[in-house]
C-alpha cells in the first residue's frame, strides 16, 4: 500500500512528526507523532477506536486546527507558517469537509447551501449556483435543489453536503464518519459517490470505524492513542 | 511553493495560476451582506422581537421632538407682539438691594430712555389719589358710579407708549401738559360710566369741584388696561391740582427683540446711582418661552425615549449573543468553508445593525404619526425636521452597531473545532 502512496507524483499532504497535545491538567496527547502522507488521486480511510485521535487528525488535516508541532505540507505549502487569514483562504480553496451530522443552514435551500461553500473563496454570485446546480446534479439530487435541507432524508442531506464539499473543487476531501448517521442503504449511495469521485482523481481521506466502510479506501491506515499504525 | 504540474484532472486539480489568484481574492462585500440579510430573514419573528425596543425608543424620540417643533411653531404663531416690546419700570417696594430707601421715579425719566436704542416710545403712568372728590359729569348724574372711576395722570409719550387708540377725540400733548391745562382722556369704560360718547363740544368732567375739559376718548389700550376705566389727566394739571410729587411707573414700547436690552438698560439710564431700586417688567426671552414649554414635557419623553433606546440597545445585544450562541455550528461550518474571523464578525455585525436600522425606521414610522395625530387632533401644523425623519433610522443602525459589536466579536472568537464538535 505504502508502495502506492510513493509511486503518485505529488502529494497533497504531507505531515511529518505532526503532534497536537491539549494542554491539561492532565494534558491530552490527541496527536502524537503523525507522519502522513496523502498523494493525489489517493482514497484513504482512518480507521481507529474511539478517542484514538480521528477527529482531531481531521481537524489538523483540514487547517481547522493547528498542530502543536511536527511539519504539514499542503498541496507543497508549508502550512505552520501561515497565519490564520492565509489559514483560511487555504482551507476555503483546497480542503472539502464533509461532516456525519451534515451541518446543513436549514434556513437556507439546498442550491444555496451548496452555493455556500464558495462565498468565501469568492467565485461571482452566477458562477456560485451555475456550479451548485453542476454538483447537485452530479450526486443526483437536481430536483431537490429548492428544497430546505430539513425536509430530506439523512442520505440525501449527505449528499447535499459532498456536493457542497466538491463544488468548490478541492485538493482534498475529508470526511469524518460520512455514514455515521446513515442507514446501510443510504450509506452505500454515498461510498458510491465516494468511488465514483475516486475514479475521477480527487483525493479523499474518510475516518471511519465501520470496517465496511475502510474497506472501500485504497489504502487504510489505523491509529491508536495518536500514533498510526500500519 | 506550488508543486503542482501537468494538466489538471478531471475531478478538478485546477492550474497554477488559477490558484494563485484565487487564494488572493475574497468574498465580495455583498456577498457578506447577502449573508447577513438571510441570516436576518431566517427568524422573522425574533427580528421582530428584537426590534421592539427600537422601535419605542426611536418612536419616542421622533415622537418627542416632532411634537416638540410643532408646538413651538405654535407658539410662533401666536407671538404676541405686543406683550414682547413691553417694558416697564417703577420703583422697587422693597427699596434697593443694599438696603436703600425706595427711590422715586424722575419726571425726565422718559427723556432718559429716549435716548437708549431700542426704545420706540416711552411715558410715564401714575394712579391719583383723590381723596373724597368723585367724578362727575354736567349733569352731576352717576354720583355713585363716580367713586369707583379711577383718576391718572400720565405724560405725553404714554399714549404711542401703550399703543392706545382713540373713539374720538384727541390724546392731549406736550403742550397741555407743559400749561398744566385741565384737559382729559376718558378710557372706554369710564366714558360709557359717564355718558359720555362726543368730544367736539367740549363736555367737562367733574373731580370734586373742578371741571375738566374731555378732549378725546380712547378705543383701545395694551398692556394697561386699567386706563380703560380712568380718567386720564397731563402730568402739568395733576401736579397743579393733585400735587403729584413723582410718577408711578414708566412704560416702555421697545423695537421688536429690543426688551430685554431695554429692561437692563432702562434703570441704569434713570438711576445710575442706585439702579437696583427699580424694578423692571419685561417678556422672558422669546427661546426662554419655547424652552420653558418644550423642557415640561419633553425632558420627561426625551428620557423615556432614551431609557428605550438603551434597552433596545441591550434587546438587541442580547438578543444576537443568544443568536451566536445557538448558531455555533454554523459558524464553524462557515470557517471551515474557508471564512476567516473576520468574515464571521462583519455578518453577525451587519446582522445587528439591520436588525436596528429596521427598528429605527419602524420607530420613525410611528413616531411621524403620532405627531402628526396628535396635530390633527389639537388642530396644529405638524412640522417636522427632515433630518430628523431621515436620521432616526440611522441612530436605529447605529445602536445596532454599537449592541452587536461584543457578540460579533464574541462570534469571531469561537474556535472552529469547537463550534463543529457533537451534533
Ligand atoms: N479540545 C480538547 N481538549 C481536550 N481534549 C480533547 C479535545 N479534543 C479532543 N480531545 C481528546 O483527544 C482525544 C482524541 O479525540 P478525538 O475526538 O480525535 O477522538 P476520535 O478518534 O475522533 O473519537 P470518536 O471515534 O469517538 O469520534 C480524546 O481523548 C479526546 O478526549
Ligand atoms: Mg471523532
Amino acid at each position: 500500500m505504502t508502495a502506492t502512496a510513493v509511486a503518485l507524483p505529488a502529494p497533497v499532504v504531507e505531515m511529518i512528526g505532526v503532534r497536537r497535545f491539549f494542554e491539561g491538567p492532565p494534558e491530552v496527547r490527541a496527536i502524537n507523532g503523525v507522519d502522513l502522507t496523502i498523494g493525489q488521486g489517493e482514497y484513504l480511510s482512518i480507521v481507529g477506536p474511539s478517542g484514538s485521535g480521528k477527529s482531531t487528525l481531521l481537524h489538523l488535516l483540514g487547517l481547522l486546527d493547528n498542530p502543536t508541532g511536527g511539519v504539514y505540507r499542503l498541496d507543497g505549502v508549508d502550512t505552520m507558517s501561515l497565519r490564520e487569514r492565509r489559514r483560511a483562504v487555504l482551507r476555503g480553496e483546497r480542503i472539502g469537509f464533509v461532516f456525519q451530522s451534515f451541518h446543513l443552514l436549514d434556513h437556507r435551500t439546498v442550491l444555496e447551501n451548496v452555493a455556500l461553500s464558495m462565498v468565501y473563496v469568492g467565485v461571482p454570485r452566477r458562477e456560485r449556483l451555475a456550479r451548485a446546480r453542476v454538483a447537485l446534479e452530479r450526486v443526483g439530487l437536481s430536483h431537490r435543489m429548492d428544497f430546505a435541507p430539513t425536509t430530506l432524508s439523512g442520505g440525501e442531506r449527505q449528499r447535499v453536503a459532498i456536493a457542497r464539499a466538491l463544488v468548490a473543487e478541492p485538493s482534498l476531501l475529508l470526511a469524518d464518519e460520512p455514514t455515521g448517521n446513515l442507514d446501510s442503504a443510504n450509506a452505500e449511495a454515498i461510498l458510491q459517490v465516494f468511488d465514483e469521485l475516486h475514479s475521477e482523481g480527487m483525493t479523499l481521506a474518510v475516518i471511519t470505524h465501520d470496517a465496511q466502510v475502510s474497506r472501500r479506501a485504497q489504502r487504510q491506515v489505523r491509529i491508536v492513542d495518536g500514533t498510526l499504525q500500519w | 511553493m506550488v508543486t503542482q504540474a501537468g494538466p489538471p484532472d478531471p475531478a478538478g486539480g485546477p492550474s497554477t495560476s488559477r490558484r494563485r489568484r484565487r487564494l488572493r481574492s475574497r468574498p465580495a462585500v455583498r456577498d457578506l451582506l447577502d449573508e447577513a440579510l438571510a441570516g436576518v430573514a431566517a427568524r422573522p419573528t425574533r427580528l421582530i422581537l428584537t426590534t421592539l425596543g427600537t422601535v419605542l425608543g426611536v418612536a419616542a424620540l421622533v415622537g418627542t421632538v416632532g411634537l416638540g417643533q410643532t408646538a413651538a411653531g405654535q407658539i410662533t404663531q401666536r407671538f404676541d407682539l405686543a406683550a414682547a416690546t413691553r417694558v416697564v419700570v417703577q420703583p422697587d417696594d422693597k427699596g434697593g438691594q443694599e438696603g436703600e430707601a425706595a427711590t422715586q421715579l424722575p419726571w425726565d425719566a422718559p427723556d432718559r430712555i429716549k435716548r437708549l436704542n431700542g426704545v420706540e416710545a416711552v411715558g410715564t403712568v401714575s394712579n391719583l389719589e383723590i381723596g373724597d372728590d368723585l367724578v362727575q359729569n354736567v349733569t352731576g348724574l352717576d354720583n355713585g358710579a363716580g367713586k369707583a372711576l379711577q383718576v391718572m395722570a400720565g405724560s405725553a409719550g404714554l399714549w404711542d407708549a401703550v399703543r392706545a387708540t382713540l373713539q374720538t377725540g384727541r390724546f392731549f400733548d406736550q403742550g397741555h401738559d407743559q400749561r398744566a391745562d385741565k384737559v382729559v382722556v376718558l378710557g372706554k369704560h369710564a366714558a360709557e360710566r359717564l355718558g359720555i360718547n362726543r368730544v367736539d363740544s367740549q363736555p367737562a368732567v367733574f373731580i370734586g369741584d373742578e371741571p375738566y375739559t374731555v378732549i378725546g376718548i380712547l378705543e383701545s389700550v395694551s398692556g394697561r388696561a386699567e386706563l380703560n376705566d380712568a380718567v386720564i389727566m397731563p402730568n402739568g394739571a395733576a401736579r397743579t391740582a393733585y400735587d403729584l410729587e413723582s410718577p408711578d411707573a414708566v412704560e416702555i414700547r421697545t423695537a421688536v427683540g429690543a426688551a430685554q436690552l431695554i429692561a437692563e438698560q432702562a434703570p441704569i439710564a434713570i438711576e445710575p446711582n442706585n439702579p437696583s431700586t427699580l424694578r423692571v417688567d419685561a417678556p422672558p426671552k422669546q427661546g426662554a418661552v419655547r424652552k420653558g414649554v418644550e423642557s415640561d414635557l419633553n425632558a420627561l419623553f426625551l428620557l423615556l425615549g432614551a431609557v428605550a433606546l438603551l434597552v433596545g440597545g441591550l434587546g438587541i445585544a442580547n438578543v444576537t449573543l443568544l443568536s451566536v450562541l445557538e448558531r455555533t455550528s454554523e459558524i464553524g461550518l462557515r470557517r471551515a468553508l474557508g471564512a476567516a474571523r473576520r468574515h464571521i464578525a462583519v455578518q453577525f455585525l451587519v446582522e445587528s445593525v439591520i436588525v436596528g436600522f429596521l427598528g429605527g425606521l419602524l420607530g420613525t414610522a410611528v413616531g411621524v404619526i403620532l405627531t402628526v395625530s396628535v396635530s390633527w387632533i389639537r388642530d396644529w401644523t405638524p412640522i417636522l425636521d427632515n433630518r430628523l425623519a431621515f436620521g432616526s433610522p440611522l441612530l436605529g443602525a447605529f445602536i445596532g452597531l454599537v449592541a452587536g459589536t461584543y457578540p460579533a466579536w464574541k462570534a469571531s472568537a469561537i474556535q472552529p473545532i469547537t463550534a463543529l464538535r457533537g451534533t
